[in-house]
């Protein structure tokens, strides 16, 4: 069997996780490139169904990235994501997909090396979890439709 | 409004288990606003079951719809160019829209996905609390806006019962005495002769003890 590249997607908060991904890469810090980031405008931006649907089309794993407690640029909106992270857990694990290949971590912009060693722990933990079972079924429709 | 709750996912799977197209239907009243049934959560239960359909190995093809209203006819004759690529609906209405959904598509089964539980108000976000039973002969003009039927634990029309401690029913510290309640506010009002009143044993006909209810309205009913 081929080695397992875990899909990993990253929805990190422009004025902290993103930028502090930004600074990992000025510091030439080597994170994995399993990570896809998608920059959002806060961490409560993100919403449940962005979550869902990135896990739907074959993501192994997702975290939220939002700022330390008290540093958000709006307020509370990484504390909103932590509740709407926790919830979205249990939901994973009724679909099937398994809550622990969700997290939330919080960061400030100047966490760059915090968010290579995030980046390459989460990738990790997927590894080791293997595949989700909606990628394993949407790689099998893919074989089958080009054979 | 109406409160609604979503059925745990494996109980709705179970219902549509048989069939591979789903028209999947939101409303856009009550299970909107309790964050039941509307659009959002219409295209949130869609993208679970696909997952959840998915991961167990079948595909499943669900179209997403929210009506305006579905325990209107009018809204729900809206869909009928949808029915004929389906073979089930899922309705994330309250039981009313369910029904209305059922009535009119007699050929199609119609699976709830939703517990419809109480009307309520909203206490807070995300919170939503009973505040009436439709006893079809409200008292709230001689008990100071708070109902004794919807709130109290044994629905005493006269004064509290001995389990009534400091405010909170003896069934939950989280629960308070309607009639502590309603006390409190008699008294803020300047209407506690109000509460000497007798209120006699209540007709429970209009609450539906007279069988399923109904109202006509002369002018407007065709």
């Amino acid at each position: 069997m081929e080695k397992f590249e875990p899909v990993i997607v990253a929805f990190c908060c422009h004025y902290c996780a993103y930028t502090a991904a930004d600074m990992a890469g000025s510091q030439r810090l080597d994170y994995p490139p399993n990570v896809k980031i998608i920059r959002v405008p806060c961490s409560g931006k993100v919403d449940a169904i962005h979550i869902l649907k990135a896990f739907e089309r074959g993501a192994d794993g997702v975290y939220v990235a939002g700022c330390l407690e008290g540093d958000c640029h709006f307020k509370n909106g990484n504390l909103k994501a932590e509740k709407q992270v926790q919830y979205l857990r249990k939901s994973l694990d009724e679909i099937g997909i398994g809550g622990d290949r969700l997290e939330m971590v919080f960061m400030s912009a100047g966490m760059g090396e915090f968010f290579a060693r995030k980046a390459k722990e989460m990738t990790e933990k997927i590894r080791e979890l293997g595949p989700s079972p909606v990628h394993t079924q949407l790689e099998q429709q893919a074989r089958q439709k080009a054979s | 409004m109406i409160t609604a709750e979503r059925k745990p996912l494996k109980e709705i799977m179970d219902y549509i288990q048989p069939f591979n197209r789903i028209l999947l239907v939101g409303c856009n009243e009550c299970v909107t606003v309790c964050s039941a049934g509307g659009r959002k959560e219409v295209g949130l239960l869609s993208s679970a079951l696909q997952s959840a359909f998915l991961s167990a190995g079948k595909s499943i093809e669900i179209k997403e719809h929210t009506l305006e209203r579905q325990c209107d006819p009018e809204y729900v004759e809206e869909i009928v160019g949808m029915m004929d690529g389906v073979d089930a609906v899922v309705s994330m209405a309250c039981g009313c829209g369910v029904q209305e959904m059922a009535r009119r598509y007699k050929n199609k089964p119609v699976f709830p996905a939703v517990n419809t539980k109480f009307m309520g108000a909203s206490e807070r976000q995300g919170v939503w609390a009973e505040r009436c039973q439709g006893c079809g002969n409200c008292l709230l003009g001689i008990t100071g806006g708070i109902c004794p039927i919807a709130r109290c634990s044994k629905q005493l029309m006269n004064g509290p019962c001995g389990g009534s401690t400091n405010g909170k029913c003896e069934i939950s510290k989280e629960v308070d005495c309607a009639w502590q309640l309603i006390w409190d506010r008699l008294k803020m009002l300047g209407q506690e002769d109000r509460y000497l009143d007798i209120i006699p044993a209540k007709d429970w006909r209009t609450a539906g003890g007279g069988g399923p209810r109904k109202i006509v309205r002369e002018d407007l009913a065709g």
